[in-house]
This record gives structure tokens, sequence and C-alpha cells, in this order.
């Protein structure tokens, strides 16, 4: 069995028994990207030559008995939205199609000072937006599973890549779902922090009190260490919490005593698959089977979320993506009559229709005569469903739910209706809005092979117990051990 | 009928921090290496976040406590959106419905002579980036416009008045007094041709017609007016287009967009530039980049504790402690606030406000437009200059011999400047000039008696005179009393010679 099977924690044991090394591990990595990823397109690019002078530098750190960071030698692969200095940084956008940063996100400085190495970077739906990787400009990413279906969105590359083990741990960004709904697609852990938890320096913003940067495994352990490396205040962000991170890679064994898990009746109504309940209520039996009490309640506004999402979203990036506007950098048209008309042209060129109908969709609500119908409204509603959680807090530990209501849909089915797209995003919109931690694990098979994932949400700043809640169900079951053929 | 003219000012001052308000780069002036103070924030390139300047809102916060106004103790940033090559994000960070401060006043002399006195209310003041600048080509080739960056994010506090201004001298009033508020306080240095401090004035008329209605015309915006003078000028040029525009078209507030004009410094007119018809819907909302500040009591009352005594405090003070007019007050304090120190330093040593007052705006002020100094280094320190007036005040020397001093002080440091030394100008040295030149007032009263005794002895016609009770009779005798001893406390001699002359 090649080594990069394993998970991220037990590749770090190998690495420290000397039993592989971290060019042993890059190379069958870079070899399992060269034969599998012609077919699922999880990389936009790949950076060999200096992920093998990485992974040697780092080797010959350990063989010398010199202290190495927790990843030490360990692949990893970024969505294509976090800034690596040199390297180029598309969005899979054509409008920085040729864009190469010249300083590295916060997360990127997190990785290097920790040893990993930087393999490649992967697709995405265009900027972030989107729930299945198919608004990228450059590539459509496709599930291991099953290469008619998607990988959902919108990191999907980052899913997929560690779904069919071309890496062992990637980073995604989750603005309203991007995150867990790929990794309940792909079968593979996928986690997205508390707001502030984890620094948005040198992440292309979609939407920036929404989006936060989490890590992609294939067990929870894993994905709690990448979570605990990139975690930390940034003071280059302003938005970034200035409380400590918790060792969540040292408690993740330790299971919950009187854990109490919530289940709220809104997350089960009309239009989830069945397959998929039947996955949620067996996961929940699983829980009760470990001690666990099952609390039902409600999250009564959380029928406005999508609503609440699509207005705060659009409207800051509508923003956002000002400044791409043909005069600094990125795409600019190469004719044009005046200035406003280079602007219309190089962005007109450059977005993609998603992009596009975002930025309108955004620009609209902002207007003036429509800023407190719209933009203001949608920020009272984003309160209360804020108020939903902590109030569901109060009485559980951890909520579950569904990620999506079905498994992987198939290419093309939902691109061309953008309101089903939308409407897909309902069960992991609601922790963006609300700038809670959330998490995404596998918790069945559909009887056509795909994934089935399970949502565990908890109150902000509590990852810990999120990871140690999830551990519980994960070495209680054997979800986490299929792979697609 | 008769025109009333109708003014307010927008103010847009550069803060005097070291670094810009959301990133590390240095704000200094730099016109000449274009792009070369840029990071990925300020260049707003993608990924990059703004962090707020603690030191633009400290000298903000300063600044709107110096100007009277209410502090919002919450505060938020907005985002201002508009597509302009010089504004890289695509929106300029802001405030919007909640800036940081509102509701002050400045106070300005409408007339110094009478010490008549207007306040001029602000409707708020709020902290936001600059810009950066479009530089095109003016070779009329039509050549690549090219953007500088330098600029982009230097901390800008944007000051709103009310219109209260009534005329272009009122407006180029407040501006100087706002400045020298400015920089008492050390917020900005104001420079206005680093452009530091850059002006807009909206103007309109008021229509009084003969049937008492009053009728306001459409407001004009002048922008970017960057010298006091250009305000002047533009606002009386604007006044008399808007009057001739009135008679013309009797056009009334709202019957026309509000009209935006640029100011022609060459040819001293206003032309017509882009109609606020086809200016863009902001969009302002809330930067979800930045956290909203809350003032805490204890950074308020750290921060007012800062604020050195303003302008107006101390042009009352010069009145009613130092006895100073309304000009000479004005004319002191508008030197600066190192001048004034200096003033006050000289004033309290010699005793007498006037006096010191009159050597400060005359023969000190006068030395140093001729040398082009500063007060700081003006070679007679103010304890020198003070400790000589003393002797004024004290009549021990008179005012012609302290100017006497004062100038072989000067003499004696430019000699010692063309030999690059340094020159003994300290009080010993006064001492020592007044003894050398023999300019010490006589108090001596023996010495006095004895020429008052020979210059009656010397005169007997005007004695009789006087003792005939013709009193004019003595001058020509103080004369050549004075005369003889060389500098003499007049007012002694007068009652010495009086008394000697009225002994029976």
């Amino acid at each position: 069995m090649p080594a990069q099977l394993s998970s991220a924690v037990d590749l770090i044991a190998q690495l420290n028994r000397g039993e592989t090394s971290s060019v042993e591990l890059t190379e069958g990595c870079l070899q399992t990207i060269a034969t599998q990823d012609p077919n699922i397109r999880a990389f936009l690019s790949t950076n060999a030559d200096a992920a093998i002078a990485q992974a040697k530098a780092i080797d010959e750190k350990r063989k010398a008995g010199q202290s190495v960071g927790k990843l030490a030698g360990l692949p990893i692969a970024l969505k294509d939205n976090m800034c690596v200095t040199g390297v180029k940084t598309t969005c899979a956008s054509r409008i920085l199609e040729n864009f190469v940063p010249p300083y590295d996100a916060g997360v990127v400085e997190k990785l290097k000072a920790a040893d990993a190495v930087l393999v490649g970077k992967t697709n995405l739906d265009e900027f972030a937006m989107g729930s299945s990787t198919e608004n990228s400009a450059f590539q459509v990413t496709r599930n291991p599973w099953n290469l008619e279906h998607t990988v959902g969105g919108s990191s999907g590359g980052s899913a997929a890549a560690v779904a069919a083990r071309m890496v062992p741990l990637s980073l995604g960004s989750d603005t309203g779902g991007s995150i867990r709904q790929p990794a309940g697609f792909c079968g593979v852990v996928g986690m997205k922090p508390t707001y502030g938890r984890v620094s948005r320096y040198g992440l292309v913003a979609y939407a920036s009190s929404l989006d936060q940067i989490g890590p992609f495994a294939t067990d929870v352990a894993s994905a709690a260490l990448l979570f605990e490396v990139i975690s930390g205040h940034d003071r280059r962000d302003s938005t970034s919490v200035d409380r400590p991170v918790p060792a969540s890679s040292q408690t993740v064994e330790q299971p919950l005593t009187g854990l109490r898990v919530g289940i709220a009746r809104e997350h089960f109504a009309e239009g989830l698959d069945r397959e998929v309940e039947a996955a949620i209520q067996h996961s929940l039996d699983v829980y009760r089977s470990l001690g666990a009490e099952i609390v039902e309640l409600s999250l009564p506004h959380s029928k406005y979320a999508i609503a609440t999402y699509y207005l705060i979203a659009a409207s800051e990036a509508s923003s956002n993506l000002a400044r791409f506007d043909g005069v600094h950098y990125g795409h600019r048209a190469a004719k044009f009559d005046n200035l406003i008309d280079m602007y219309s042209a190089s962005r007109g060129e450059g977005f993609g229709p998603e992009v596009k109908r975002r930025i309108m969709l955004g620009t609209y609500a902002l207007s003036a005569g429509y800023y407190d119908a719209y933009y203001l409204k949608a920020l009272r509603v984003r309160r209360l469903i804020r108020s939903d959680f902590d109030a569901a807090f109060k009485r559980c530990d951890v909520l579950a739910s569904p990620i999506a209501s079905t498994p992987a849909f198939r290419l093309g089915e939902l691109v061309n209706d953008p309101l089903a797209m939308y409407l897909s995003d309902i069960y992991t919109i609601s922790a963006n809005l609300a700038g809670i931690p959330g998490l995404s694990l596998p918790c069945g098979l559909s009887s056509t092979g795909l994934p089935i994932g399970l949502q565990l949400l908890a109150a902000p700043f509590e990852e810990e117990k999120l990871f140690r809640a999830a551990r519980m169900f994960e070495r209680a079951t054997e979800w986490h051990t299929k792979r697609p053929k | 009928m008769y025109y009333e003219t109708i003014i307010g000012l927008e103010v847009h001052v550069q803060l005097l921090t070291q670094t810009k308000i959301f990133c590390g780069c240095t704000s200094a002036f730099n016109p000449d290496n274009p792009n070369t103070q840029t990071c990925p924030v300020c260049l707003g390139l993608p990924g990059s976040l703004p962090v707020m300047n603690r030191k633009a809102f400290r000298l903000s916060l300063k600044t709107a406590l110096a100007l009277n106004c209410d502090i919002a103790r919450f505060t938020k940033w907005d985002r201002k959106q508009y597509y302009y090559p010089d504004l890289p994000k695509g929106y300029q960070i802001s405030q919007y419905d909640l800036p940081f401060s509102s509701h002050g006043f400045v106070e300005i002399d409408t007339d110094i002579e009478k010490g008549e006195t207007k306040r001029v209310r602000l409707i708020r003041a709020h902290l936001e980036e600059d810009a950066g600048k479009n530089m095109h080509d003016e070779s009329g080739r039509g050549h690549d416009s090219h953007v500088d960056l330098n600029r982009a994010g230097t901390p800008l506090l944007e000051i709103v008045s009310e219109p209260d201004l009534r005329s272009a001298a009122e407006a180029k009033k407040y501006l100087e007094e706002l400045k020298l508020l400015l920089t008492y306080i050390g917020v900005s240095d104001c420079n206005m041709q680093e452009g530091s401090l850059r002006c807009d004035a909206n103007v309109n008329l008021w229509v009084h017609t003969d049937d008492g209605q009053k009728i306001a015309t459409p407001i004009v915006e002048i922008k970017n007016l960057n010298s006091f003078r250009g305000v002047e000028q533009a606002i009386e040029f604007e006044v008399a287009r808007q009057i001739e525009e009135w008679e013309k078209t009797h056009a009334k507030i709202g019957d026309v967009p509000k009209q935006t004009r640029g100011w022609d410094a060459n040819r001293c007119v206003t032309f017509a530039q882009r109609g606020k018809e086809e200016a863009s819907d902001y969009r302002y909302f809330p930067d979800p980049d930045l956290t909203p500040v809350t003032v805490s009591d204890e950074f308020f009352a750290e921060v007012k504790a800062e604020i050195c005594e303003l302008p107006a405090s101390r042009r009352r003070r010069y009145r009613a402690d130092l006895g100073l007019s309304h000009y000479d007050a004005d004319v002191i304090v508008s030197q600066g606030d190192r001048f004034t120190l200096y003033f006050e330093q000289v004033a309290k040593l010699c005793g007498d406000g006037k006096q010191a007052a009159n050597w400060l705006t005359q023969d000190v002020q006068r030395e140093l437009n001729a040398r082009n100094l500063g007060v700081d280094t003006f070679p007679i320190r103010p304890e020198v200059l003070g400790g000589l007036l003393q002797r004024v005040t004290a009549n021990q020397l008179t005012v012609k011999s302290a100017r006497e001093v004062f100038a072989a002080l000067l003499t004696d440091h430019d000699t010692a400047y063309e030999k690059d030394i340094r020159a003994d100008l300290s009080t010993s040295r006064v001492e020592q000039i007044i003894a050398e030149r023999g300019l010490a007032v006589l108090t001596d009263a023996s010495a006095i008696t004895q020429v008052i005794a020979d210059v009656i002895a010397r005169n007997p016609k005007p004695v009789a005179d006087f003792k005939s009770g013709k009193q004019a009779a003595v001058g020509s005798l103080i004369g050549q009393i004075m005369k003889e001893l060389k500098g003499a406390d007049a007012k002694l001699v007068r009652q010495m010679l009086i008394d000697e002359l009225s002994k029976p």
C-alpha cells in the first residue's frame, strides 16, 4: 500500500520513525496526481520541483535531529484562492489567470513554519462562488467516487485531492458550506473553524464577514492537527480573534461524557433524500449507543438563512471584487475606447456568469433606496439566526444535521438552475451567518455508492468539543476507511 | 434687492502619522519616486486586509476635541464605492452614517479691531484614507497615463462646516484659523503645497428681493482648492458668476442639479466639471474587514489631556492678563505655538506684556524675516531678551538703549557666524554692552542734582519764566539735563528739577 494512503497523523508517525521520508511521500503524491488527476482534475497547478526540494530539506532537518514543525514533511494542497509568494493564485478566474502574489497568506506562513510541503493549488468555483466547482473558468473537477458526479464546492478541488489520496491534507475556504459540503460529497473530513479563528490575510475575499479557511483530511484527528497549525491570532486581520488555540490534536481521542447531541426540527423537513435521512438517523443511533443524549430543538429563523446569506455574501462580494478592474493587475481587455469602456470590457471578459450574477445582485442590494430593505434587514436576520444557535447551544453540545439534502448530484444537473444550486447550501449556510464552527464527516454510502456526510456544529470557539464528538463517531464506525476505487 | 453669499467648506487634512492608515508603509510626501511606498495592503492586492492605525485615530480624536465636537463613543468604517484608477480597491474606506465626531465649531475673528468674532459650526469630522494620484501625459501627444500609489492610504481627516460663511474673506479667515489650530495641536503640518490641506467649497446665494423674499440659488461645489488665496479668488469669481447666472436664468435651488466646478488658478476662473447627476451612487456599507471602535473613558481622557491651549484661548488670555490689544494678541498667536512660548517667556521676565508684544511683533519679527529664521533658532534667547526688557520696565534702561543692545547682540552673532564660531549672547554680555557704552540710566540722585544745579545756573531766563508761572519752560531745561546725563530716568529728572525750581 502506497504510504500516502495512510492518514496524516499516521504519516507523521511513520516519518518520525524513519519508515518513510518526505521525499518518498511527496513523490508518491505527485505520482498519484499524475495518474489520477487527468480524470479528476482537482489541481489547477502543481509545484513538483519546489515541493521535492522542500521535502528534501525537511528530511535532512529531521535526519540531523533538528526540531521540525508539526506537519514536517507532509504534502498539502491549497485551494487556489490563498496567496503564496511567487505562485500563481487564480481563484479559478480569467481575471486573475496570470496573477502571481508577492506575499504569503497568513495560513501559508503557518504551514511553512510547520514544515508542510506545498505541492499544488486546487480547483474551485470561480472566487469560491458555487456549490459544485463547475463555475471554475478552467476545468470541472470530477468526484473520485463517480466521475459523472460533482465534488461539491466551492472547495471541490481540495476535497477531491484528499478523497483520491493525491494528498493527505488540504485547505479550503468556507463561506456558506464550501468546505463541509464537498467534504460530505467526497467522503472526507472537512471543517470550518469559528469566524476569526484562522487569519483571512492572503485569502482572496469572497464575502469577508463569512469567509473562513479550514482543513480537509481523511480522518478527524488529522483535521484537528491541521486546524491547530493554521489557527491563531494574526494582527494583519482585524477580524482575527486573539485567544489561545486549543490543543485539539492532543485531546481529540478523549470521548465526551454526557454528550448532548442536538437535532433541529427544521433540518429534517421536506426535500431531504431518504437515504441521507436514514444515514443521519443511523448516526444518531451511534451517538445514543455511545451514551449521548439526543435533544430535539428548533432553529426558528433557519428558513431565512439562504435569503439572508445571498444578500450579505453578494453585497460584500460586489465590493470585494471591485478591485479587479484591469488597472493595476489581472486581466485587462485588449481593446477599449476610454476608461469606462476599459473597466467594463476587462470585467466583462474576466468574470464568469455566476460571479457576474452575484456582483449584480450585491450591487443592487447595496444601492441607494434598497440598502435598508435588503442589506440592513439581512444583517438583522443574521443576528436572529445567531440567537437561535446561542439558545440551541444552551441545550446541547453539538448540533447534528445532514450536510446536504442529497449525495453528490450529477455534473450539469444544477449548473443551469442557480436557485436550486443556492438551495443546496441550506444545511451549511447558517453556520457562516452565525460564525460558529462546523465539521463534516463520512456517515454512510448511498445505494449508488456515493458518500453521505454528517454535519456537526458547535458553539463559537468550541472546536475542541467538535473534534472530540466527531472522533467518538468515527471510532465507532468504518465510514472513514472507505475509499473511492 | 441684494445678494447674500452662502459658503460651506469641506477640508481634507493629512494627519501627521509615520505610517499610512491601514498598513505600515511610510506616509511621507514623495512624488518623485512613484510607487515606492507601497505594499499589498495599499496596493489593494487580492487577499490583503486593512488594520486601523491607532495613531491616526488618536490624532483624529484630538482634533475633534479641539474643534469642540461631540465624540461618538462607538464608530465604524464604511466603504465608499466608485471606480477610478487612483483607487486601487474600487472603494475608499471612509465613515458614512456614524462618524466619530460631529457638531463642533471654530471661532473666527470677523473684525479684529472691534474684537468681533463668529462661530462657524461644523457638521462633522471623520477619518478616511486618501487615494493615489493619476498622472496624465501633459505633452498633448496622448501618451499613457500613470498612477502613483505612494499617497494611497494616507490618513485624512475630513472636516465639514455648516454653510455659515458669508464671504470669501470669512472663508479664508476660517481656513487660517483651522490651520493654526491644527498646527498648534500638532496633528497636521497643513502644508498646502504638498497637499496636506485641501479644500472644496460649496457656494450659493441668497437673493433678498425688494418684496422681502429670500431665494436660494443652486449650490455649486468648487473642487480641489489648494491655496488660501485660491479659495478666496475662486469664491469671489463664483459669486460674481452666480449673480450673473441668477440675473439671466432666475434658477432656484433644486431647479438644476448640483454642479461641480474646478478652479483654474492661472486664468482665475472656475469651470464646469462633471455634473452631479452622473455621479455614482456610492453604495456605502460597513467595511466587514474592520472592527468598529469603542472609545473607552481612559482613552478619551488621555487624548483630551494631550491638547495644548488653543489659539482662541491664548488670544483671550493675552488680552485679559497681559493687556494686549486684539490686534497684537492676534498677530502673536498667528505666529504659532513656538512663537507664543517665546513671547510668554519674554513677557513674564520683563513684566510688561505690551512692551514684550511690541518687541516681538516689531524687532524680533523683523529680524526673523530678514534672517529667514524661526523663533526656535533666533540667536537671542527669550530669557536674554526678557532680562533686557526687564531693565526697561524697571527704568534702568531706555527703550532706545535697549534697541542698541539688541542690535549689538545681533552684530556680535553675525560677526561670530561669519567666523564660524558661537557668539556669547548671554545676559552677562548684555551687561557688558550696557557698561561699555554707558547706557545705564543714572539713578544716582547726587549726580543728577549736580547737573540740575549746573543747568539752572546757566539758564536764568527759562528759570525765571518757570517761576513766573510758565510751566512749559522746564522742557528746554530737561532736554539739556538729559543730554548731559546721557541716559537717565526722564520722569525722575523732571520731578527733581521741578522740586528744585519750586524751592522758595
